[in-house]
C-alpha cells in the first residue's frame, strides 16, 4: 500500500498522549469540540478512529456541547458491511470541523430504506444520504459486443440509483451522496474489457460517466470512489477475502482515508473547504535559499530534477488559483530579495500579480499567517500553509491550529502530490464566482507591516527541546565552517570570506577565538548553524571579526545564546570590551539592528551605513533562551595554554 | 518473538481493540468473556494482529479460532523471528 494514502501522510503523526488525552475528555471543560478535533488531526488508523468516535459518542450520550463542531446528520445507505466504518466516518468529521451523526439502517435495506417515506432514513431527516454502494450492488449483467443490450443495463442501472434519489427527495429532502463505482480487479478479456460494450469494466465505466452528469446537474454530490481506488489502485482496494468474510466492499486499511473523503465532502457541503494556499518560499517554491544562493543559485529550471520538484508546487499552486484558491506567500527574507525571483527568474512560473499577499520578513510564521488572514478577512481556518521546514510547520500548528499544515516528506518530488491528496480545497459544486475570486483578492494586495507577536513562541521553543553546542573551530568541522563562511549572505554581519587555509590559521592562532555551534532539536540535528571569529583588538579587547548564522534557525534566539558563550568567554581571557561591525550588503539587511538587539551600544556610523558597536563584557547579557547549552571548550586557561605551547612547538621547529 | 512477547503485544492490542485497559488476555480469553467481542470487533481485531504481527491468516484458520490460546498459535506458526 502507498503509505502516502493508506497512512494519511499529510496528517501529524499520532502522538504518544493520545490515549491519555482520550480519557482525559471525560473530565474536560466543554465545549470538547476544540480538543476532540485536534485528537483527529492526526494520522489515526481504524482503531484509533474507533476509540475517538466512541469518546464522540460518549460526549454526546452526556449532552455536552461539541462545539464549535457543526453538526450534520448523515444517513448510510449499502450494500455491503458499514458498520466498522461508520466511527471512522464520524472521527473523520471532527477533522474536518463537522459533528457527524450517522444513521445506519440494518444491512442490505437500501429500496426500503429510500422508497418508503416512513422509512427509518426518512424519518430521521438527515441532512444528507451517502450512497455507499459498490459495483455489487448493480445488476451487471454481461451483455458482451452488444451495444444494445448494454446501453439498456446502463439505463437499467443509473435508473435504479435515480428511483432512491427520488425517494429519498420526496421522503425527507436530503442531499444525496453518490459514489462511483471502483470496477474488480479481475479482468476478463484483458485489455479488450475496456473497449467491448458489455464488459463489466465498460459497463462500469459508463455508469460512471451517466452517473457524475447527473449528479451535477441535479445539485448532488459524487464521492469519486473509483478515483481513489484508481489512485491507490485496485487490486488494493478490493479485498476478496474480507468480502467473502463480512461483506466489506474494500480494504480495511483504506477505511480511514475513504472516511476522510467522505468527511472532505461534508465540510465541503458546510463550506469549510480551504480558501487560501500560503507558501513558504525557500526549498517550497523553488530549491535552495535565494539569500544564500542567489537568483542564479536556486533551482527552479526545467530539466533540473531538484527544480522540477518545485516548479511542480508552482504549477499546482497556479492550476489552484484558476479555480479560485487564493495564494499568499510567507517567507524569512527581506522583501526586495524575496521578491527577486518573481520579478527576474525566468523560469518562474508564479509571478508576483498571482500573489494576493506577499509576506516577507523576519517575523516568526505565526504571526505573518495571522497578518495574511486579516489582510484577506478571512478566518484562519481558510488557511493552508505549506512549508518544508518541519519546525515553522510545528510553530504554526500549535500557535495556529486552525490553519491546515500539511507533513510533508523529505524528497521535494512529492510535496505537490502530498499538498493534492490531504484534500484541503476539496469542492463540491464550480461556479463562475470561483473563477474571480483570486482576483478579487488580488486588488487588496500590499505588505503588511506588523511588529506585534502571537503569544506562545517562548512555550512553543520550549518544546522544541533544543540543544546548542559550542565549540572552537577544529578539524572535523572546518569544512562546514568553511562553506558557511563562504555561503552565508543574509544573516551575516561582515560578509568577511576566508579560505580553508586562512580558517586553518585562525583556528590556529591562540589570540583569535572562535566559535562554531551546532543545534539540535526534536525534529532532529541541524548541524552547524552559526560561526563567530573573534580578534584581538586594542588591549583587553575583542573585535568581532565574523558572525554568521543560518537562517534556518531563525528565531529561535540562537545569536542570544552565542553572545551569552562568547562573553563568558571573553571575560575569561580577560577582555573588557567586545567591538561589533555591521558592514552592509545588498543582501544582510536582516541582521541591521543584530548589535542593538543584543544590547550593543553604537559607537560610529558612516556614510556607507557602516556600522560599530560596543558591550562591556561586565555588563548583564541577554536572558537565556529555553535550551540545554553543551559547552565543547577546555577550561579557557589551560586551553589556551595548550594552545601556546603547541604554537611554541611550531616555532621551534622552525627554527631547527 | 516468545510467547511472553506476543502475550505482551496482544494485550496491548486488546485494549486498544476494545478501548479497554482491564482486559487480562491469557489462552482461555475468548469473545464470551469481552464486552463487545462480536463478529465485527472480531475482524478488527485480527485485522490488527495481522497488521502487528505481519502475518496474513487464512479463512479457514480464522473460522476456527476458539480462544485466544488458538489465535496466539496461529501467529507463532507465521510470525518471522525478529
Amino acid at each position: 500500500m502507498n503509505p502516502l494514502y493508506a497512512e494519511l501522510r499529510w496528517l501529524p503523526r499520532v502522538p504518544s498522549d493520545f490515549s491519555a488525552r482520550l480519557k482525559a475528555l471525560a473530565g474536560s471543560p466543554t465545549p470538547l469540540g476544540g480538543e476532540l478535533q485536534a485528537l483527529a488531526l492526526h494520522a489515526l488508523d481504524l482503531n484509533q478512529l474507533t476509540r475517538l468516535s466512541k469518546a464522540i459518542a460518549r460526549a454526546r450520550g452526556e449532552g455536552k456541547s461539541l462545539d464549535p463542531l457543526a453538526p450534520f446528520r448523515l444517513a448510510v445507505l449499502s450494500n455491503s458491511t458499514m458498520d466498522m466504518i461508520v466511527p471512522a466516518l464520524e472521527a473523520s468529521g471532527a477533522r474536518h470541523g463537522i459533528a457527524l451523526e450517522t444513521i445506519l439502517p440494518p444491512y442490505d435495506q437500501v429500496a426500503q430504506e429510500a422508497l418508503i417515506p416512513n422509512s427509518m432514513v426518512n424519518r430521521s431527516k438527515p441532512d444528507a444520504v451517502l450512497f455507499a454502494f459498490d459495483y455489487r450492488s448493480l445488476p451487471l449483467k454481461l451483455t458482451l459486443g452488444d451495444e444494445e443490450a448494454a446501453a439498456a443495463v446502463v439505463d437499467g442501472a443509473i435508473g435504479y440509483l435515480e428511483a432512491l434519489r427520488n425517494g429519498i427527495k420526496a421522503g425527507c429532502n436530503a442531499v444525496c451522496i453518490f459514489q462511483t463505482f471502483a470496477p474488480p480487479a479481475e479482468p476478463l478479456f484483458g485489455s479488450l474489457d475496456r473497449a467491448l460494450p458489455g464488459t463489466v469494466r465498460s459497463l462500469i465505466d459508463r455508469i460512471n460517466l451517466r452517473l457524475a452528469e447527473f449528479v451535477l446537474g441535479s445539485g448532488d454530490v459524487l464521492l469519486d470512489v473509483a478515483g481513489l481506488a484508481e489512485t491507490v489502485g485496485l487490486a488494493e482496494w478490493h479485498n476478496p477475502q474480507l468480502w467473502n468474510m463480512a461483506k466489506f466492499s474494500f480494504s480495511d486499511e483504506l477505511i480511514p482515508l475513504y472516511a476522510d473523503h467522505v468527511a472532505r465532502s461534508v465540510a465541503a457541503l458546510r463550506g469549510k473547504s480551504r480558501k487560501v494556499l500560503v507558501l513558504d518560499l525557500d526549498n517550497t517554491v523553488w530549491g535552495g535559499v535565494i539569500g544564500d544562493d542567489g537568483l542564479d543559485g536556486i533551482q527552479i529550471a526545467q530539466g533540473d530534477a531538484r527544480g522540477e520538484a518545485h516548479l511542480a508546487v508552482q504549477r499546482l499552486a497556479l492550476d489552484l488559483r484558476q479555480r479560485g484558491i487564493v495564494i499568499a506567500v510567507s517567507s524569512k527574507n527581506t522583501d526586495e530579495v524575496a521578491r527577486e525571483p518573481f520579478e527576474k527568474h525566468p523560469e518562474m512560473l508564479l509571478k508576483l500579480h498571482h500573489i494576493a499577499v506577499f509576506q516577507a520578513n523576519w517575523n516568526d510564521k505565526a504571526t505573518n499567517i495571522k497578518a495574511i488572514a486579516e489582510e484577506l478577512s478571512l478566518g484562519l481556518n481558510s488557511l493552508v500553509f505549506l512549508d518544508d521546514n518541519p519546525v515553522e510547520r510545528g510553530l504554526v500548528r500549535q500557535l495556529l491550529p486552525q490553519v491546515a499544515v500539511p507533513e510533508l516528506p523529505e524528497e521535494p518530488a512529492f510535496y505537490a502530490r502530498t499538498l493534492a491528496a490531504a484534500g484541503y480545497f476539496e469542492a463540491v459544486t464550480f461556479a463562475n464566482e470561483d473563477l474571480k475570486r483570486a482576483g478579487f483578492y488580488q486588488d487588496n494586495s500590499k505588505r503588511l507591516t506588523l511588529q506585534k507577536q502571537v503569544g506562545g513562541v517562548d512555550a512553543y521553543l520550549a518544546s522544541l527541546d533544543m540543544t546548542i553546542t559550542f565549540q572552537p573551530f577544529d578539524a572535523t568541522g572546518r569544512a562546514r565552517v568553511v562553506q558557511l563562511i563562504n555561503k552565508s549572505n543574509q544573516y551575516n554581519l561582515t560578509t568577511r570570506r576566508y579560505t580553508d587555509p586562512e580558517v586553518v590559521e585562525a583556528e590556529n592562532d591562540p589570540s583569535v577565538f572562535t566559535l562554531q555551534v551546532r543545534l539540535a532539536d526534536i525534529f532532529g540535528d541541524n548541524g552547524m548553524i552559526s560561526v563567530v571569529i573573534c580578534r584581538p583588538g586594542d588591549t583587553e579587547t575583542w573585535e568581532v571579526d565574523t558572525w554568521l548564522m543560518s537562517c534556518r534557525v531563525l528565531g529561535r534566539k540562537v545569536e542570544h545564546m552565542v553572545l551569552r558563550e562568547l562573553t563568558e568567554h571573553a571575560r575569561g581571557a580577560g577582555i573588557k570590551k567586545i567591538l561589533g561591525t555591521y558592514k552592509p550588503t545588498d543582501r544582510n539587511k536582516l541582521v541591521i539592528d543584530h548589535y542593538a538587539k543584543l544590547g550593543f551600544s553604537k559607537i560610529q556610523e558612516d556614510d556607507s551605513g557602516l556600522t560599530r558597536w560596543e558591550l562591556l563584557t561586565e555588563a548583564e547579557g541577554p536572558e537565556a533562551a529555553p535550551m540545554k547549552v553543551v559547552s565543547l571548550f577546555v577550561p579557557t586557561a589551560e586551553g589556551s595554554l595548550v594552545q601556546e605551547q603547541r604554537t611554541a612547538d611550531l616555532a621551534a621547529l622552525r627554527a631547527y | 518473538m516468545d510467547n511472553v512477547q506476543v502475550y505482551a503485544r496482544l494485550t496491548d492490542i486488546f485494549h486498544e481493540v476494545f478501548d479497554d485497559d482491564s482486559i487480562k488476555v491469557t489462552p482461555e480469553l475468548s469473545a464470551a468473556d469481552v464486552d463487545g467481542w462480536d463478529s465485527l470487533t472480531h475482524i478488527r481485531l485480527i485485522l490488527t494482529v495481522e497488521k502487528a504481527f505481519k502475518v496474513k491468516f487464512s479463512t479457514s484458520e480464522i473460522g476456527k479460532l476458539k480462544n485466544v490460546g488458538d489465535l496466539v498459535d496461529l501467529i507463532s506458526a507465521q510470525a518471522q523471528p525478529r
